[in-house]
């Protein structure tokens, strides 16, 4: 009971405290929105829409950053906003009209054009330029909730242990109770004048010289361990070579965690090679620069890291780190946005080590049967470090296929097949077994 | 003492007094061990409490604690790419149209990439012309990966830099120019409409002394000759033998390299029976040939005999008379003649005497019946070689004329007959360069080696034949520092460009008239839609100049031809020369898999040899002999031609070898560059005086006997008439098929029933209704032998090269062999009479002699070949015999192998009655002993990776190319669609270009095979033995119709 009034009482600080600050937040965004006339929390939606791909607030990326691009512009320049304006509509033009900073701008970014926006209406492009001018939000809401949520965290382990403590206690008491009783029934019996039978328990054989003389029950037991020794063998042998639960430790920390669990990518984005091919692929650097381009830093969870990835030091910084380990690999060039060309290929270390022997197609399961990556890989948008969830035994395959009914509806290949089979088997759904998916030369060859 | 030779082992013995030296002659080392010293502190020794027996359990100990420690898997490591190319998936194969245009073979390909590595070489089914990969054409893509291959430049065998090589060849090429001494560039035929242009402007760059001499190692000089004099053109006359009903050929070997090959996919379409019709092939020719071997009569003939028969022939048709000349040809070229009338513009006659009269009276000929299948207008390019210039340029060379030398594709070094005096020659050029492949002969004479660039490196161009234009792309990136000929053509005549954008700069301007350069290559063919405008003009200008010509002087020419031939006497023994299959010029020699591909004649791999008839065996008294340990074993004899000796050849006998000729093959007995183990047999390009295949020749018998690595030592089919079914076109027309394609029959409670009869059947049939059932059907008819099919199973299934050695014990690993039989009669009609007509053990019908005879297969036999793998019996007898059940079948028709699986008792190799299953001896991969393509990692790049790479100890086999059709199956269920017919193939049935092999699935009741199936024709390898299998025959016909 108590731990339950904790937590009320504890998320109720949480809650209020987010509430202060958010509070607060606003009120900020207000008064930048009411300096630029324009709408901060719309403008951060549409730069988020239409600039974020190229900008950042604070950060150069393929384009400057745009943190109080407008005040840094009429002060640096001395442009005002009507150049802003006809420049995020129409670049290009900038450019070949021969204005002078617009010239000097595409020069310093690679001569990489930006992208037109003549549907962003002057409001618009205000909504945003509000946005850039209000001081981006630094994450200290985030550090402070983290505190706060650290706490029930640990209460929850005190009050195991003091479940335990008290239960320890408990029995303790009833054990120390029944000596009690025990001692004071004997006294009793003494001062009853009844005789306790202990001479004549002694003379009684002693059950291991009984079990002893028992042939049968030696021999029951005997076959017994026997038995039980062997199904033990067995099964450490069979154990051999199946690597279930197999977590390298990467040279990249990836987080499948934050990637397919937190930012719900899809798995086939980056593996996209499981749609068509035999293997899933391990994607290729240039995948991860489609979004590390513009994400360099780790900003976590709203709330912080938890008391577990704190636990194993995954933090903010860490996570940053990793990226920048990326960077490294495939040669990205953070100050100046551009790739130097100095690669250095990250060597993975393989998880699901399928031998040569067995052929598996990914695309077979994947884009035929349309089965769920986590039917064999696990939860992997929980796994923060990736382990092998399956056997990936032989056995395991099979009493899939034998299981599992093959999706056959709306596929032309199937038709004739599906007709067949059903009428010959009595059965509307087919097994992969049906079809002959268990036959060796399915899969060794 | 038989010699007074001193023999030592060291300098020191030369020394009398060195103390060591006595030493050592009385003792293994110059120190005693120390034994004594260890065993006789006895104190130690027992002090020790190691014991014996505690050793021994030391080491059990730590052995098991290893056994058990390797349970531990290892780490692997997978790395991506850092980029990934757009086109490139992971696990998906890509193909590319390109072009093999080496100087020996041409042909339209598509190339098998997979991870950005070719690994196969398919047909190209959209090229018209030569759009079939031959065996070596097939195996081309292991070249690539040759673990001898040059690579980078070099400079009098010390490495350079490319820019060094420039600069050298750019001064040197710079001070001749405008000097009286040549710049040669002496290549390979291209037939390459860019390379030409690019020649040619070369020319202009460097002045009038450039001069361009085509050398092709086996020449057709003759034919070109004789074509260029009739129709003004060097080039060759083009055959479409499916037009032909009539086929005689004087000594061509169409099927084979005959005036650069590819005739064998038309060839084979009008062998088959079609409404009771097919074309009649006659072949008069000396060495037993692939064509010849395919003929519905041979004549074995020399030479000599043949260009009489020719000239005979001519006059017959012409109706003069021809005089001179033996008469022993008369009654074949009478039975010609008139069959040729018959057939008129039916007929076709094509010659491979490499005689320029000949070739003209053949083209006479020709144009004489108005053969439709004659095709003079629409000439091929496929070989230009000149030997007069070649001759010409080695004489400029000793005389010093010749300041640069720059070759390419060609190595004169080793196939010129007079390679000495080129090497000297060369000593005499200021600046030689050889692009080079491997470090040949050539190569280690040239003073600059460029690393030249295999064909799937290089961009390219071809004209196959007028109007036919192909092209080259490159499959993979160059794998080491080479660079091809062209390219450095355009870099020394100082030119920015690229060889991609002159080819096409010189597409968009000459070729493509319009059409779109990504579709030509894309397709990797085209086909000019009419004849390019500028050239049209010429051709009809030439064209109506030869006609002019022809009124008054074709006469002149022809009958002088004629003179000669008939006029032609042979002196003794005539050596024709010849290319092998598997071999040809011998420009891939170092490819182990055309080393080991049997030869389809002899099935002798692994050697080239002398091939002789019977007779002159027994004069010479030389044999072939089976040996104790199942091996073939052949005498030596030495060749002699021009006082040239040629030592130590080992013989063949061959059935059908014309009597008083003898047969070498070219390709063999290069050494430079080469791995030992494939530096094989002899060099027959020595004795190639004047560029003849002909040579008078004396033959001596010498001691010592030759192992060959035959691969079937059985020649003739014994009257077993359920192997080979064979009729002839009147029965096949006239009789009911039970009657030829006889169906075996058992006996059932004293009833004769068929075999294939349900009551005659122990097993329970598998329900194979549904789903797939994979067939293939092979047609006796268009098997024309070539073996395509054998190195492109090679390729897909990663079949390991076993060597001389292994191939001799018979433990070759070709998961598809062609049988080839000998009839032992005249005919195997006859053989099957004498086997049936056997009465007793004894007497002259007796069994016993009968079976001796029939062994030996007759002078001039009727030649079979029949390709065959696993058979995917339904009712399999290896199955049922597996322990472990390794082997099992599938409801597909396919009989799968699980190697993992297998525990190796050969029970189930034991059991098959076809013979077909291969067991692994030794491990083929990463082991020295074998140190093929499997032993180094560059050879392993052709691996397939959808197939397993087999280990020792397991059986292996023909897996109807599992792999294949699961991804066919796999992609029709992707894109959820029916498979059309046609899309299942497996790897013989995709390389046959004579449509021999159609693979399909049978329960789709319009597909080919399941028709081919209901044929008349079909039968089943061995029915009576009830296996029921899924590749099925069709009974061979013979068009013995004489008209």
């Amino acid at each position: 009971m108590k731990k339950v009034l904790y937590r009320h009482l504890f998320s109720k600080i949480l809650g209020l405290s987010l509430l202060f600050f958010s509070i607060s937040f606003y009120a900020q965004e207000e008064a930048a929105a009411d300096a630029g006339g324009g709408d901060p929390a719309k403008g951060k939606q549409l730069f988020n829409q239409n600039c974020a791909a190229c900008h950042s607030l604070d950060r150069k990326m393929t384009g400057p950053a745009l943190a109080n691009v407008e005040s840094r512009l009429s002060e640096d320049q001395g442009l005002d906003k009507e150049w802003l304006y006809s420049w995020i509509k129409n670049s290009p033009g900038m450019i070949s009209s021969g204005d002078s900073y617009a010239n000097a701008i595409y020069a310093e970014y690679n001569q990489a054009a930006m992208t037109p926006f003549p549907t962003l209406s002057n409001q618009d492009i205000d909504d945003i330029l509000a946005y850039t001018a209000a001081p981006p939000a630094k994450p200290v809401a985030a550090a402070a909730g983290g505190d706060v949520t650290l706490t029930p965290a640990q209460s929850s382990g005190i009050s195991n242990e003091v479940i335990l403590g008290a239960l320890a206690l408990v029995f303790g008491l009833l054990v120390i109770m029944l000596v009690l009783v025990n001692k004071t029934l004997r006294r009793i019996a003494e001062a009853n004048g009844v005789v306790l039978e202990n001479e004549k328990a002694e003379k009684r054989l002693p059950i291991w010289k009984a079990f002893a003389q028992n042939q049968f029950l030696v021999l029951v037991s005997a076959i017994f361990l026997l038995l039980a020794s062997a199904y033990f063998a067995y099964g450490w042998m069979m154990q051999v070579g199946v690597d279930q639960g197999y977590a390298p430790v990467q040279p990249i920390h990836f987080s499948h965690k934050i990637h397919a669990g937190d930012n719900k990518i899809d798995c086939k984005y980056c593996h996209s090679s499981a749609r068509v091919s035999k293997t899933s692929g391990i994607p290729s650097l240039n995948v991860c620069m489609n979004c590390h381009k513009s994400i360099y830093e780790y900003a976590g969870n709203p709330e912080g890291p938890s008391a577990e990835d704190l636990a194993a030091g995954h933090t903010n910084e860490f996570y940053t780190a990793e990226i920048k380990k990326l960077y490294k690999a495939v040669g990205w060039d953070e100050e100046n946005q551009k790739y130097t060309g100095e690669t250095k290929p990250v060597q993975w270390v393989r998880i699901h080590n399928l031998p040569d022997f067995a052929y598996f197609n990914h695309s077979q399961h994947v884009s035929v049967a349309g089965i769920a990556c986590q039917t064999c890989h696990g939860p992997i948008e929980e796994m923060e470090v990736v382990e092998q969830f399956a056997p990936l035994t032989m056995g395991w395959c099979v009493n899939c296929h034998r299981e599992t009914n093959v999706k056959m509806e709306g596929n032309a290949y199937y038709e004739a097949i599906h007709e067949e089979l059903s009428k010959k088997y009595g059965v509307e759904q087919l097994t992969a077994a049906m079809m002959g998916g268990i036959e060796c030369g399915k899969c060794h060859y | 003492m038989a010699s007074n030779k001193k023999y030592w082992k060291s300098e020191a013995e030369l020394n009398p007094n060195d103390s060591i030296v006595e030493t050592l002659r009385q003792n293994e080392f110059t120190e005693q061990i120390p034994v004594d010293e260890f065993l006789g502190d006895k104190e130690n020794l027992s002090a020790s409490n190691t014991n014996r027996r505690d050793f021994l359990k030391y080491v059990g100990f730590s052995t098991a604690a290893a056994a058990v420690a390797a349970c531990e898997g290892p780490v692997h490591k997978s790395i991506p790419y850092v980029v990934q190319p757009d086109n490139i998936v992971p696990g998906v194969a890509n193909y590319y149209a390109t072009t093999i245009a080496d100087g020996f073979d041409f042909a339209s390909v598509l190339v098998k990439t997979r991870e950005g590595r070719p690994i196969k070489i398919e047909n190209n089914t959209d090229a018209k012309v030569n759009g079939s990969a031959n065996a070596r054409v097939q195996a081309s893509v292991l070249t690539l990966y040759d673990s001898k291959r040059v690579q980078g430049p070099s400079a009098n065998g010390e490495p350079v830099e490319w820019k060094v090589l420039d600069a050298t060849v750019k001064a040197k090429l710079g001070s001749l120019k405008g000097s009286n001494r040549q710049i040669v560039l002496l290549t390979q035929t291209y037939a390459s409409p860019s390379t030409d242009k690019l020649i040619a402007e070369f020319k202009e760059a460097y002045g009038e002394n450039v001069n361009h001499v085509v050398y092709d190692a086996i020449s057709e000089d003759a034919a070109l000759n004789a074509f260029n004099e009739a129709y003004g053109e060097r080039a060759l006359a083009d055959y479409d033998f499916e037009k032909a009903e009539l086929i005689v050929s004087f000594g061509a070997d169409f099927l084979g390299d005959w005036q650069g090959g590819g005739y064998d996919s038309g060839y084979a379409k009008g062998r088959v029976p079609k409404h009771g019709k097919m074309s009649r092939h006659i072949q008069l020719e000396s060495n037993m040939s692939l064509s010849g071997a395919n003929a519905d009569k041979r004549y074995p003939m020399t030479p000599t005999q043949q260009k009489i028969a020719l000239a005979k022939l001519y006059g017959k048709l012409n109706g003069s008379s021809v005089g001179g000349g033996t008469s022993d040809v008369d009654e074949a070229v009478d039975k010609v003649a008139s069959e040729l009338k018959k057939a008129g513009s039916k007929a076709v006659v094509v010659t491979g005497l490499n005689d320029v009269n000949a070739q003209t009276v053949v083209l006479a000929i020709n144009k004489l019946l108005a053969s439709e299948a004659f095709d003079a207008e629409n000439p091929r390019y496929v070989r230009q070689g000149d030997t007069a210039k070649v001759g010409k340029l080695i004489a400029d060379m000793n005389a010093g004329r010749v300041g640069a030398l720059i070759m390419d594709g060609v190595n004169p070094a080793y196939t010129l007959p007079n390679a000495e005096e080129f090497v000297s020659g060369l000593e005499k050029v200021d600046v030689s360069v050889a692009f080079a492949f491997n470090n040949d002969e050539t190569a280690q004479a040239a003073g600059y080696v460029a690393a030249a660039s295999h064909y799937l490196e290089s961009w390219g161009d071809a004209q196959f034949r007028k109007g036919q234009y192909t092209l080259m792309q490159p499959a993979i990136r160059q794998l080491f520092d080479t660079r091809q000929f062209q390219t450095a053509l355009l870099t020394w005549m100082g030119s920015e460009k690229t060889y991609y954008d002159y080819i096409k700069e010189t597409w968009s301007t000459d070729i493509l008239q319009g059409g779109s350069w990504n579709k030509a290559l894309q397709d990797g063919v085209f086909v000019a839609s009419s004849p390019v405008a500028q050239e049209e003009g010429a051709v009809a200008a030439s064209q109506a100049e030869a006609e002019e010509a022809e009124g008054e002087s074709t006469v002149v020419p022809i009958a002088s031809a004629i003179r000669s031939l008939v006029n032609a006497a042979s002196t003794g023994t005539e050596l024709v020369l010849y290319s092998k299959v598997g071999m040809g010029d011998g420009r891939q020699a170092n490819n182990p898999w055309l080393q080991e591909f049997p030869d389809p004649i002899s099935r002798v791999s692994w050697d080239n040899y002398v091939t002789v008839s019977k007779a002159d065996a027994e004069k010479w008294e030389v044999e072939n002999k089976m040996v104790a340990d199942g091996g073939v074993n052949g005498s030596y004899v030495n060749l002699t031609v021009d006082g040239k000796v040629l030592e130590n050849v080992p013989v063949i006998v061959q059935p059908g070898q014309a009597v008083g000729t003898v047969g070498l093959s070219f390709g063999y007995g290069k050494k430079a560059g080469m791995q030992s183990e494939m530096a094989t047999g002899v060099n027959a390009y020595a004795l190639y005086s004047n560029f003849s295949d002909v040579q008078s020749v004396t033959i001596e018998k010498v001691g010592g006997e030759h192992e060959f690595a035959c691969i079937q030592s059985q020649k003739t089919l014994m009257g077993r008439g359920d192997i080979i079914k064979e009729t002839t076109l009147e029965i096949f027309n006239t009789k009911d098929h039970a009657e030829w394609n006889h169906m075996p029959h058992v006996s059932l409670n004293h009833n004769e029933i068929p075999v294939t009869s349900p009551d005659a059947d122990l097993w329970d049939e598998f329900d194979r209704s549904i789903g797939h059932h994979f067939n293939l059907s092979i047609d006796l008819n268009a098997c024309t032998g070539c073996g395509a099919c054998v190195i492109a199973c090679h390729a897909e299934n990663n079949v390991p090269v076993v060597g001389k050695a292994e191939m001799r014990r018979s433990r070759d690993m070709h998961w598809l062999r062609i049988d080839r039989y000998y009839s032992s009669e005249e005919t195997f009609e006859q053989d099957n009479e004498k086997k049936d007509g056997m009465d007793g053990l004894w007497g002259e019908k007796g069994s016993l002699g009968g079976f001796r005879e029939m062994e030996d297969p007759s002078a001039n036999p009727q030649v079979a070949f029949q390709p065959v793998m696993c058979q995917h019996c339904n009712h399999a007898p290896c199955e049922t015999v597996c322990p472990v059940a390794a082997t099992s079948h599938s409801r597909q028709g396919q009989n799968h192998m699980a190697y993992n699986r297998c525990v190796g008792t050969r029970y189930c190799a034991n059991n098959c009655p076809y013979k077909v299953r291969r067991f692994n001896w030794f491990l083929y991969n990463n082991n020295d002993e074998f140190d093929f393509n499997m032993n180094n990692d560059l050879g392993k790049m052709v691996i397939n990776p959808d197939v397993n790479v087999r280990s020792r100890g397991v059986m292996e086999k023909c897996s109807m190319c599992i792999q294949m059709t699961q991804k066919t199956i796999l992609d029709a269920k992707r894109d959820g669609r029916v498979i059309k017919d046609g899309e299942f193939q497996t790897a013989c049935s995709a390389a046959c270009s004579s449509g021999a092999m159609v693979f399909g699935d049978i329960n789709d009741n319009e597909s080919k095979v399941a028709k081919l199936k209901e044929d008349d024709r079909m039968y089943h390898l061995l029915e009576h033995v009830g296996t029921k299998p899924n590749v099925f025959y069709h009974v061979k016909v013979r068009n013995t119709n004489e008209a």
